[in-house]
């Protein structure tokens, strides 16, 4: 299996001097394709800046990070077009799926597949194929306003997935979400990562869906817990 | 897919809304811009309304507008006489208050020589005066219709015929009389009064047969500044060109009023750039945790600077269109002359598109500092 997230050492610390605050220490981790893992801890325990560096959103202190075997940051970032980057291998996922709220759900999803420079008839043709795929297809031309939270959760999950990425970071993916619709919507994300050979890093807190990852990581005061919990 | 117009129509009352605010902005800036203009327009209209070469006045003044200019009215034939001379006419200004329908009436009333130069160019209705007493053609702006009359002194007169847009410099319509009648009128003192100076035996000394001035046009070959020199050697009198005549004008008279209604139009325009900034600039704030997915989800710099000036641009020409139809539809209903030309609302347009760029900027700046991590986490 191909690694897909390769982190070596990676640490991160905010301030300096009596201000300092390390974020993550030594961090190392590796997600290969088709796998769902977890990040598990407190809060303030650095699950978000870990997300965050997968996601090339801020810069590791120190380390080196590899993403889809492109090594994008080695104590300075290698790759200058990072929201490029974020285009063509990474879909995020959000606590509060974050559309849009002047596109409909079908301009939601088609808006990535533009900005990676698709016509608007692929985009179009896409984004109606994943809303149909995740059931949703039916409320394509509703606001996000005028969609439940299941529905634009899932709607969010066809915009993170538009442009086929290899790496699907979500945070607190089901936290809005009642647990029968979290675990369709976990069930979902492992399908469509499986379909995709894409791996997905999720932060979370809710314990009803432990089952569905692969593994579980917890970070401790920035300290990556090694003793990788296998889950069936 | 144009984000910016997929934004506005989203929120497109509170677009409309701002658009309308920005509009009745506009329209007040262009209001003032057209009072400018008409403040100018009037004082050079009633300077040029003789089609007059040479303003011969009295020695020493810069009359007939700027000053009192008062010389006998014999000057005429004098003028008329002088080489290169075509035409030569008296002329009288004076504004008089009388009554019309039960509202007090202020006219700017000028008296000239039917026949001669110094009459209205041009007669929108009706006809011009036709006999030596009584008649009047006057600026519709005066509310007079014809066959109205009105009072005068101590005298009826009857509206012949009307034109438009003669008004002196402090707005007040003009009223065409014969110079005979304007002379009575400036001259003739209530019964009272008049016995008294009879008794005083001043009516005696005091010759009724002045004027304000003498226009004249020129022959062709004639030399301006020849016949200038010509006239300015009779040392009671004074000779302007038209072009000195509006200068005297534009300087002098109106130019304090131009001086305050441009200082005033120049913070007009500061407070409409200030309330766009802060329009867009809030519109822009409001829209953080968005621009940050956005820039998550990796839309370069490129998209959300567009969405931003797209939008400022619509507001500013959207608000512009507005204003200049608003004031298109309401300037006649304005006390005064409002002129409004294509070349203001053309600048005005240039002026609104340079303060939306200049204050989308600072809504730009917000957003190409909104850190993307933003959109992670509640």
């Amino acid at each position: 299996m191909q690694s897909l997230i390769e982190l070596s050492g990676v640490s991160k610390h905010f301030g300096d001097g009596p201000t300092r605050v390390d974020a993550l220490r030594d961090v190392n981790l590796t997600v290969r394709q088709g796998e769902v893992v977890a990040l598990l801890g407190p809060s303030g325990s650095g699950k978000t800046t870990l997300l965050n560096i997968i996601g090339c959103i801020v810069p590791a202190s120190a380390g080196r990070v590899v993403l889809d075997g492109e090594a994008v940051y080695d104590g300075r970032w290698l790759r200058r077009d990072l929201r490029r980057l974020r285009l063509d291998k990474i879909g995020f996922i959000f606590q509060f799926h974050n559309l849009l709220p002047f596109l409909n759900a079908h301009d939601n999803v088609a808006l990535v597949l533009t900005l990676a420079g698709q016509t608007a008839a692929e985009a179009q043709r896409r984004a109606d194929t994943l809303l149909d795929y995740l059931e949703v297809g039916h409320r394509a031309h509703s606001m996000p306003a005028q969609l439940s939270g299941g529905e634009a959760q899932r709607v969010a999950i066809a915009r993170a997935l538009a442009n086929r990425p290899r790496i699907i970071l979500a945070d607190e993916p089901t936290a809005a979400l009642d647990s029968k619709r979290a675990g369709i919507v976990m069930d979902l994300l492992r399908k469509l990562a499986a379909e995709q050979d894409a791996c997905i890093v999720a932060v979370t807190h809710d314990e009803k869906i432990y089952d569905r990852f692969d593994r579980l990581f917890h970070l401790r005061d920035g300290v990556l817990d090694n003793q990788e919990e296998f889950v069936t | 897919m144009n984000l910016a117009l997929r934004d506005v129509r989203h929120n497109l009352f509170r677009f409309v809304l701002t658009c309308l605010g920005l509009s009745l902005l506009m329209a007040v800036v262009l209001a003032m811009i057209g009072i400018y203009n008409g403040l100018v327009a009037d004082a050079l209209n009633i300077v040029r309304a003789p089609r007059a070469e040479l303003w011969v006045v009295e020695s020493g003044t810069k009359g007939p507008f700027a000053e009192a200019s008062k010389i006998p009215g014999g000057t005429r034939d004098a003028v008329a006489r002088l080489h290169g001379v075509a035409d030569a006419g008296s002329i009288s200004y004076q504004t008089v208050e009388t009554a019309h329908a039960g509202d007090p009436l202020r006219l700017y009333v000028i008296g000239y020589e039917p026949g001669r130069p110094g009459g209205p160019e041009r007669i929108a209705e009706g006809r011009g005066i036709a006999v030596s007493h009584f008649e009047i053609v006057a600026d519709r702006k005066t509310g007079l219709s014809i066959g109205d009359r009105i009072r005068l002194g101590r005298d009826d007169f009857t509206i012949v015929g009307l034109v438009e847009d003669v008004t002196n410099s402090g707005g007040d319509p003009a009223a065409f009389v014969t110079l005979a009648d304007a002379q009575t009128l400036q001259s003739q003192l209530a019964p009272p009064a008049q016995r008294v100076q009879d008794a005083r035996g001043a009516g005696l000394l005091e010759s009724a047969d002045t004027v304000a001035a003498v226009i004249a046009r020129l022959e062709p070959a004639a030399d301006l500044d020849d016949v200038a020199r010509n006239v300015r050697q009779w040392k009671h009198l004074g000779a302007q060109t038209q072009a000195q005549q509006e200068a005297i004008l534009l300087g002098s008279v109106v130019d304090r009023a131009k001086r305050q209604i441009g200082l005033f139009l120049g913070i007009l325009l500061t407070v409409s750039a200030v309330v766009i900034a802060l329009i867009i600039y809030t519109m822009t704030m409001e829209k953080l945790k968005q621009i940050a997915t956005l820039k998550l989800i990796g839309a370069p710099d490129r998209t959300i600077i567009g969405l931003i000036v797209q939008q400022s641009l619509a507001l500013g020409l959207i608000g512009w269109s507005f204003g200049l139809l608003l004031i298109l539809l309401v300037k006649d209903y304005f006390p005064r002359r409002v002129v409004l030309e294509p070349f203001n609302a053309a600048v005005l347009a240039g002026i609104i598109i340079v303060v939306c760029i200049a204050a989308s900027g600072l809504g730009v700046r917000a957003a190409l500092k909104v850190d993307p991590a933003t959109a992670i986490g509640g």
